[in-house]
This record gives C-alpha cells, structure tokens and sequence, in this order.
C-alpha cells in the first residue's frame, strides 16, 4: 500500500533507478535482476522458516530432510550464484565501455575535479572551437560520449547517476568513461567521492539535449561573451575577478577559477550550492566560504552593495 | 619427523581440493595481472592466454575430481552415516573422507566461479 507514495522518490534527475542512459539501463536491469532473485530467494527462506515453526506437525524423515537439505541448501545456492555471478560479469563491458578506445584523447570532453568545482573542457569539433566551462555539463541524446577524468588535488568521483558511471577521478592519473545518453532532460551530478569540507556542495548539472540545440549551444559557448561595456563589466576587471575567472570574449584567458562564460545559461552558482539567480550570486561574491566551506574564493564584502550588484547583473544578464 | 607421511591416514589429504583451488585462483590472477601489463610486448594473444587458462582451470576441476574420488573411497563410498564422532580409527578414517569430499565440492564450485571471468572478460582495461 506504501509503494504508490514511496515509489515516486525514486524517479528524478539524480536517480540511479530512473535511467536515461544505456549504461544505466544496464546497472538496473541488473537491479531489478537481484532484486527480483533476492526477493524470490527470501521469501522461499521464510516459507521454510514459517514451515519450520508450523503449530502441528509432521516430522521429515531424515532422508526426506537430507534431501531438502542437499537441493535447498547446496544444488540450488551454487546454481543460482553462478547464474547470477556469470550474468553481472556478463554485463561488465556493456555497463562500462572501456573497450572503446576509437576515441582519441583529445577528441574526448576532459572533466577535471577541484575542490570544490568541475573544470570541464570540450575539444574542437567539426569546425567548433575547443572551450572551457564549468560545472555544467551538455550532451547531445544518443551520441556516446567519452570523458578523460582528472583530479587537480584530491580524489573525487565522476558520476551521472540518471546515466551512468561513477568513475573516481585521481590525482596524477587519467580514467576514462564513455555514456550514452537516450533521453533528453536535466540531471543532477554529484561528486560521489569525499573530497573535503564542501563535498556535499559539488556538483554539476547534465543537461541532455537535442543534437540541433546542443552545437547551437557549443557555438554560442565557443563564441564567448560579446563585450557589452556595462558598468558590471567593468567593475569584474576593476575589483580583480577577472584575475582568476574568465569571461572569454571580455577578459583575458584567466584559468584559476571556474570559467564564467556565458554564465547566465547555467542553472547553478558555486558547482550546484544555489540556484543561478542575481542574489544567489551576489550573495556568493560577499562571502563563498559562507555558502561553500573552505572554497578557495576569498570573501568580497569589502565591495560596495552596489557594486557587487552590478557585478551579479553582468553575470547572470538579469537586474 | 616426514614431511610426507607413509600411510594415506593424515591430514594432507584433506586439503587437497582448497589448495588446488588456492594455486587455481593464483594462477589466473597473476597471469591476467602480468599479461594485462606487459599486453603489447607479449609474445601471445588474451584469446591465447585464456585458452591457456582454461587447460589449467580443467586440470584443477580434474585434480579435484580425483581428490573427491579418493576421499569418496575413504568414505567407504557412503555405506555408513555421519557424523562419525565415536573415538576409533575407523570413524576418523571416515570422518576425514568425508570432510574431504564435502571440501572438494566446495573447491571444485569455487574454481567454477573463479573461472567465470574468464570466459566472459573480452580484454585488459587500458
């Protein structure tokens, strides 16, 4: 009776049991498989638990208990495990396509993990510009992807549960993972390995797009930001934001921070903490490390309201 | 002392099957973790390599197989019930058979699961 109000948990764009992606339908079929073959297993446990306790009975013969004993708890745990084992190692390639290297390196989207941020860098493509973004993700629906997984200083974990993975990401080391995603949408990431204090505030989005509205969205990415002299503009080159976050096509290549190119199209500040509204973001301005502990980010309330509104404004294209 | 004994009644024979299943497992570990390194300067294919493993993973079933056999026969071929616990020689010929057996069951299904990847894992990782 509890399942109709349970089972809607379960779906969403950060859910392991709500798949748009083909390595994902791989992890829950092979979900429901043990589920399915654990239920059926427990439930013949109880009945002979239930049958073991039954008011009147009737005892087994001891060849009839031997029997039982030999089928149910030696034939029958051996043939099933095997069966199970042989079908989970069975789907291993399929649920990580590691045996696909006819992508190169380079032409693969590099993702890198820092505390507390994604640095993600797409390569060239078919005449489109390599660029850099942060903590947002798009992905053309039904075109596999293959990412080259970094970490700048700790350990942390690359996984898209809605469409599959995870994959650690470790310092000094290159791993690689390709998806597959079927379904458009928005889905949730986050970092799935404990990487310090802001841990549970790293994030990413994944938005999965049509092939038409994805390169629309890398060319508007590749082009940059087009110089609009506002007063925000300025002031992110005056007060030395632009010394450690890019805004390609307004200020030089900067690389230390999150680039902020076209930062009005993502849905999050600060890798997934807050939603992406001008508050949000002057509110992360004055004071990162209230918001996100132990960012890198020095506070900026030193800054005039009015600046840093002005600097919000630039930033998200809203007032 | 002799490291090996004289007579079968010792308790060598009872480990039999877990340590063929012991050197089964060390094998293909170790030849898939060294072959999986040094891949592109070996002198064999993975196909080749697994085939390899696959004649060592029959020997071990068939040196368990004959373990069972044997343990079977100092069973006495199951003309008597366990458990054989009463304090003479006979019972603990008996006894040690059919641990034996019972073990070498246990091994021979362990190998089987060892062996699975085996047959299902297509390539080394990059």
């Amino acid at each position: 009776m509890a399942a109709p109000l349970v089972l809607p948990g379960c779906a969403g764009g950060q859910s392991a049991l709500d798949p748009a992606g083909r390595e994902a339908a791989e992890v829950y079929d092979l979900f429901v498989v043990m589920v399915i073959g654990g239920g059926v297993i427990w439930l013949a446990v109880i009945g002979l638990l239930v049958h073991a306790c039954r008011r009147r009975r009737r005892t087994w013969s001891e060849e009839g208990a031997g029997r039982l004993i030999a089928w149910g708890g030696v034939a029958f745990p051996v043939v099933a495990l095997f069966a199970l084992l042989a079908y989970a190692v069975w789907l291993m390639p399929s649920i990580r396509p590691w045996l696909d290297r006819s992508v190169p390196e380079p032409a693969m989207i590099d993702v890198t993990g820092e505390q507390f941020w994604w640095r993600i860098r797409y390569p060239a493509e078919d005449g489109m510009a390599a660029f850099e973004t942060a903590n947002e993700l798009r992905l053309p629906v039904g075109e596999r992807v293959a990412f080259s997984l970094r970490a700048a200083d700790v350990i942390h974990s690359f996984w898209i549960p809605s469409l599959g993975g995870k994959m650690d990401m470790i310092p000094g080391r290159t791993n690689v993972l390709s998806l597959l995603p079927t379904k458009t949408g928005v889905y949730q990431a986050p970092c799935a390995e404990f990487c310090g204090a802001s841990h549970a505030y790293m994030a990413f989005s994944v938005i999965v797009m049509d092939t038409k509205a994805y390169d629309d969205w890398r060319r508007r990415q590749a082009a940059g930001n087009r110089p609009g002299g506002s007063e925000g503009e300025r002031l992110f080159a005056h007060h030395g934001c632009a010394g450690c976050h890019s805004v390609r096509g307004v200020t030089p290549v900067a690389g230390l921070g999150p680039d902020l190119t076209r930062f009005s199209d993502r849905r999050t500040v600060g890798a997934g903490a807050l939603a992406n509204t001008p508050e949000n973001v002057a509110r992360f301005i004055r004071n990162p490390s209230a918001i996100k502990p132990g960012a890198t980010m020095p506070a900026f309330d030193m800054l005039s309201q009015g600046d840093i509104a002005a600097i919000a404004e630039f930033l998200t294209g809203r007032p | 002392m002799r490291l090996l004994p004289k007579e079968v009644e010792s308790l060598w024979t009872l480990f039999t099957g877990p340590t063929i299943w012991a050197v089964h497992f060390l094998v293909c570990y170790v030849a898939v973790a060294i072959y999986c390194e040094k891949a592109r300067t070996g002198p064999f294919t993975f196909a080749e390599m697994r085939l390899a493993l696959v004649l060592v993973t029959l020997l071990a079933l068939a040196g368990i197989v004959l373990s069972a056999w044997l343990a079977w026969r100092q069973w006495g071929f199951g003309s008597g019930d366990p458990p054989h616990d009463a304090p003479t020689r006979e019972d603990r010929l008996l006894f040690q058979g059919f641990a034996t057996l019972l073990l070498s069951g246990l091994s021979f299904v362990a190998v089987l699961f060892v062996a699975v990847p085996l047959v299902l894992i297509e390539a080394c990782q990059p």
